[in-house]
């Protein structure tokens, strides 16, 4: 067999574009392309608009992608699904939500939210197996079962979020779509749920797209990181080689941007500008250069040698 | 900053021993209890805690637009301004009536920035019309004056084109230009004080940091005084002169903005500081603050925090500690700073981040 680590998601050229009028097109997406493997956290990064949010969202299908291809353990799942693969993206892959309140059915309680995915799928064979596994969820996340018999109002934000993230996990998926899921919430509880995220994948090997504008939260979570601007993935690579050795300029002005709790440096700092535009860069004729063999980034010929010294 | 310090500076707002209820089907709310600020011209003063903590209902009530529910059991909220006629005047908000206060000074004296810049703009108005209305209402400007000022506040904040922005509404803006217009609409009286509740969290860090720039920029020009309001310690980082960490309505920590973040001393604020993540942080696991904040329904018996708080003393749980001076501006509520307390020192980990701090912050100094 092989040596070569298989990726459980290959994203391939994907495109989704929304036609709002005859004569408009928004392309949200625009030909991107990156690979997740098992048992890893992928952070995409970028500004409101970027299409971060729309890819996460293609992929699980809650869009259909207008080109491209999606391969998910082995399954493609772009086009037309077919009963089988359908089966299999919607018990496989999980999202969890930005808004905890709004993704919550206010009229359920908290065990039917989180038993809807196991009735659906008929993952169960007795009542008292469905039972047992949506407590042994709420335990992990950190509820009580006797909190079950509430309703979302009843809980605060923090715990809110706990409850999407047992809804995603009790279906034991292999790739959790996270979008957003923190920036809603304060920072000490932030905190709480990142921890829980990480201690979940370490004890169920569960692979996680971390969509989120946060860079320092993506840089803790994340092994890999992409970052996307209107449409493209400017730039992917390591967690480290994203941090250490930016190339492109979109990424400086990104990582210029994060506060740091520092106040010293903090008031003598001045965030790089980045302006598409004014500087002339172009992401449509640029192709993918290769720094290292996880670091890429999107650029021009002579773009790329004048960034690249 | 030495200089600063030796002239006498000029107290805009002083807040005494503040005490704030709201009457709620549950019970009685003690929000804020026994608050004390002081804000101080050209300053910036950033209120930071949880949500819950009391930081909007503080400064809700000095613009006079408390709930209707809420009720000020006790304290005193002293204005100082000077009027056109170059006249002091010193006037304890407290004891006005509301609407006294939003005809006078709400959006003329005291203007806010709201957080999300969607909500605060009236979908239905040009941007132009919407930076007139505070000008015609509280200058008496006539339309014409009134606008060739708003083209130019909307130069001041960075929109190009002001002219084609004038015309145009909310809708047609980007989420970083509608706070701009925000912010526009916010000095356009030339206020003394702006107060800033969290006026980025909508934001993306790109245009975050562009806002808060701007912010400064425009404080620094006309010298105004800014209270912001948030939970982001980077953003404070940036901005803030002086700080002010509110627990479950109290204010549990405050100091100039070195002394809070080189020399933390309230173990919430050690967790706070701890819960973000540093872009060095390399351990594993992010340090969290066990449990949630208290109900404020209850009668709250000894400190707050004690029952979260790993570092608690026995006395933690029967008496409220007092506001102890730990030298120059520095003020902490934690018994830990009783001279009979045994000595804590703050966690291992924060104290290596706080140290590696101080090493990068040399380098500018």
């Amino acid at each position: 067999m092989s040596e070569i680590k298989q990726p459980l998601l290959r994203v391939e050229n994907l495109k989704q574009h929304f036609r709002v009028s005859r004569n408009f097109t928004t392309k949200a997406v625009d030909g991107i392309s990156f690979e997740i493997y098992e048992g890893e956290t992928y952070g995409l990064v970028g500004e409101s608009g970027s299409g971060k949010s729309t890819t996460g969202r293609s992929i699980i299908r809650l869009y259909d992608p207008t080109a491209g291809k999606i391969i998910f353990d082995g399954v493609d799942i772009s086009g037309k699904l077919s009963k089988d693969a359908e089966k299999h993206l919607r018990t496989n892959m999980q999202m969890i939500f930005q808004d905890p309140m709004a993704c919550l059915n206010p009229r359920k309680k908290v065990k039917e939210i989180i038993a809807q995915g196991l009735l659906i799928h008929n993952k169960f064979e007795t009542k008292e197996e469905l039972n047992d596994k949506v407590n042994r969820i709420l335990d992990k996340v950190g509820l009580s079962a006797e909190q079950a018999t509430r309703f979302p109002h009843q809980f605060s934000g923090g715990q809110r979020q706990r409850i999407g993230i047992a809804r995603a996990l009790v279906m034991n998926p292999k790739l959790v779509i996270a979008d957003e899921c923190i920036s809603a919430l304060d920072v000490s509880i932030q905190a709480q749920v990142v921890n829980l995220m990480r201690d979940i994948q370490d004890e169920l090997g569960t692979t996680y797209l971390f969509i989120a504008h946060d860079l320092s939260m993506v840089k803790y979570i994340s092994d890999r990181i992409g970052v996307m601007h209107l449409g493209h993935i400017v730039e992917t690579g390591t967690t480290d080689e994203i941090f250490q050795n930016p190339i492109h300029p979109y990424t400086k002005a990104l990582l210029s941007a994060i506060p740091h709790p520092n106040p010293v440096v903090e008031k003598a700092k001045i965030a790089l500008n980045y302006d598409k535009e004014k500087e002339g860069v172009d992401y449509v004729g640029a192709v993918q250069h290769k720094i290292t063999d996880t670091h890429y980034v999107l650029a021009t010929e002579e773009d790329f040698k004048k960034w690249h010294k | 900053m030495e200089n600063v310090k030796k002239e006498k500076k000029d107290r805009v707002l002083s807040i005494r021993n503040l005490n704030i209820s709201f009457k709620t089907a549950y019970g009685v709310v003690k929000a804020i209890r026994g608050v004390r600020l002081d804000l101080f011209r050209g300053e910036t003063v950033a209120i930071v805690g949880e949500s819950g903590s009391g930081k909007s209902v503080t400064v809700k009530t000095i613009l006079g637009i408390l709930d209707s529910n809420g009720l000020i059991d006790d304290g005193s909220i002293i204005f100082n301004y000077t009027d056109e006629n170059g006249e002091k005047h010193s006037v304890d908000l407290v004891q006005m009536p509301q609407k006294e206060i939003r005809y006078q000074f709400c959006g003329k004296r005291i203007a806010m920035v709201f957080q999300d810049p969607m909500t605060s703009l009236d979908p239905t108005m040009t941007v132009g019309k919407q930076i007139m209305q505070p000008m015609i209402y509280h200058l008496n400007l006539t339309k014409k004056e009134a606008k060739v000022r708003a083209i130019e506040l909307l130069d001041e904040v960075g929109i190009d084109q002001p002219e084609k922005r004038f015309k145009q509404y909310p809708h047609e803006l980007s989420g970083g230009m509608r706070q701009r217009v925000v912010i526009a609409i916010a000095l356009s009286c030339n206020p003394e004080i702006l107060i800033c509740d969290e006026p980025t969290t909508a934001l993306d860090v790109t245009i975050q940091a562009k806002i808060l720039e701007l912010i400064k920029s425009i404080q620094k020009k006309n010298n105004i005084s800014v209270i912001y309001i948030t939970h982001d310690l980077g953003v404070v980082a940036k901005v803030a002169d002086y700080v002010a960490v509110m627990y479950a309505g109290r204010i549990i920590e405050k100091g100039n903005i070195n002394e809070i973040f080189y020399d933390p001393k309230h173990p919430y604020t050690w967790g706070l500081l701890s819960s973000m993540p540093d872009t060095d942080t390399k351990s594993k696991r992010l340090f969290t603050i066990p449990g949630s904040p208290p109900n404020l329904l209850e009668k709250v018996k000894g400190d707050a925090f004690a029952i979260r708080n790993p570092y608690a003393l026995n006395i933690d749980f029967r008496e409220e500690p007092p506001m102890y001076d730990v030298g120059g501006q520095h003020r902490v509520a934690s018994w830990l700073c009783d001279p009979r307390a045994p000595k804590v020192e703050m966690p291992v980990d924060l104290k290596d981040r706080i140290e590696k701090m101080k090493k990068e912050a040399a380098v500018y100094e």
